[in-house]
């Protein structure tokens, strides 16, 4: 049994250090905001121009000049800033922020990651992809184990362009934690039930398994 | 040019920088010129700037902002009105109106990672000549341009970006020029009013000179040439989050 995407989110969360500054990607990583463990303090970022920025408004207090950069509308903590986007990605290449949790495509061992465009797919565009992944001082990647059509997402090398090179710290999947190693990845947890033979199968590269044992399970809340 | 020269007038002339309506204020305005456009998706554009370049059918433009538009709105209008020959900007999604004339080939777009595109625009403002950022290193952004180790570290060059009108919003604006934002509708505005050769403020509230604190100030008005009120903006939200129907925080 794998983790939900829940679990994954959770996990990820846990990977948030207290007075760290977060940059969340669009997607599954800004549902980490949901989970930040209650006994730490994190201020996130959103580069759009927000520093300090809160949960999603209720329904009177929605203003359509309170953005996060996936444009969805946001809330502004007690303590927050607005500035231009020269200033905002200041911070990100500055190693002002000190984590940046995105989704990915593809992650190789070496730690580049591929998470922007897909040839012969209509463009979307990096958005700030590129200045987050080369500029956080941690990144970690949230993202499915595989593909759609079942293709590894962990590789050796990509085959996807490039987002930023060496720039993944940590994976984490349904299937587990992966530390980017060089020619290796290092599977640091696995989720309940996932046996190595599972995610020897499913990877593009080599893994080496650094316990035997996996994380207690997340707790509920 | 009514300021009579190649560039607007950066001190307030004895005529004023205030100009009745977007009409006016975007005298001047020809095919082929480029155009910066600040703000971010929908947020904190120039609404009535857009509508009246739009009125104007000029055409042949580049546009330089982080999105050019959404959800056929914003500077989607001037898309489909095919106004716009080239786009600059860091992302394309969501806008069908741009993806589908980049693919039959009508409409050009350059792609700059989104501070790589916010520090060229300041970079132009700033009278700069580029600058090496490590976005990009490895990636196709690099093609063809100049790349340099510096202290351990690869860098690649960017060059800089300018305009010959910036249209940009702001919440509050004086007489000099001055303005103040609010909130998130800040972004690439101040950055695209500092490059371009006449810059055009459109403000929720125009102000007496004197009435916004020097201190409050966030673009001095120095970048802006000419400004007008307009009260009423759609503010269009291209994703209405709420706590109930998508958080539990």
């Amino acid at each position: 049994m794998s983790w939900t995407r829940e679990d994954m989110v959770r996990r990820a969360a846990a990977e948030l250090r207290d007075g760290d500054v977060v940059n969340l990607g669009i997607g599954l990583p800004t549902e980490v905001a949901n989970f930040v463990p209650p006994e730490i303090a994190v201020t996130l970022h959103s580069e759009n121009g927000l520093l300090g920025m809160g949960p999603f408004p209720d329904e009177d207090h929605v203003d359509p000049q309170i953005i996060n950069a996936g444009k969805q509308t946001v809330t502004m903590l007690p303590g927050a800033s607005t500035f231009d986007s020269a200033l905002s990605f200041a911070m990100i290449r500055g190693g002002h922020v000190d984590l940046a949790v995105l989704g990915g495509l593809e992650v190789a061992c070496n730690g580049d990651l591929a998470n922007w465009t897909v040839p012969g797919k209509l463009i979307t565009g990096m958005g700030g992809a590129m200045d987050l992944a080369a500029g956080a001082r941690r990144v970690v990647v949230l993202q499915t184990h595989v593909a759609k059509d079942g293709g590894a997402k962990l590789v050796s090398r990509l085959t996807l362009p490039v987002t930023a090179l060496g720039c993944v710290r940590r994976v984490i999947t349904e299937l587990g934690v992966f530390d980017a190693a060089g020619d290796h990845f290092v599977c640091v947890e696995r989720a309940p039930g996932v046996e190595p033979a599972e995610i020897e199968r499913t990877t593009g590269a080599r893994v080496v398994f650094a316990v035997s044992r996996r994380r207690p399970e997340p707790e509920d809340g | 040019m009514s300021e009579g020269g190649a560039r607007g007038k950066a001190g307030a002339p004895a005529g004023g920088k205030v100009r009745p309506d977007a009409g006016t204020a975007l005298d001047g305005l020809r095919d082929g010129m480029t155009i910066l456009s600040g703000g971010f998706g929908l947020c904190g554009i120039a609404e009535h700037c857009i509508a009246e370049i739009a009125r104007r059918g000029v055409r042949n433009l580049t546009v330089v902002s982080n999105n050019c538009g959404n959800q056929g709105q914003g500077l989607a209008i001037l898309l489909k009105t095919r106004q716009i020959r080239k786009v600059v900007c860091s992302f394309v999604g969501g806008n069908p109106d741009l993806a589908d004339q980049y693919l039959a080939g009508t409409v050009e777009v350059e792609l700059s990672p989104q501070g790589t595109l916010a520090e060229r625009i300041r970079a132009g403002g700033a009278g700069l000549g580029g600058f090496y950022t490590p976005t990009g290193v490895g990636t196709i952004v690099a093609d063809g341009k100049e790349a340099r180790e510096i202290d351990g570290r690869r860098y690649v060059l960017e060059r800089p970006l300018r305009g010959d009108f910036a249209i940009v919003r702001a919440a509050v604006g004086d007489r000099m020029g001055n303005l103040r934002f609010y909130r998130t509708a800040r972004s690439f505005n101040p950055l695209m009013a500092m490059a371009a050769r006449i810059t055009v403020a459109e403000v929720d509230k125009l102000v007496d000179a004197g009435a916004l604190d020097p201190d409050d100030v966030h673009l001095p008005g120095i970048f802006v040439h000419r400004i007008f009120e307009a009260r009423e903006h759609k503010n269009a939200v291209e994703f209405r989050t709420t706590r109930e129907a998508g958080s539990r925080a």
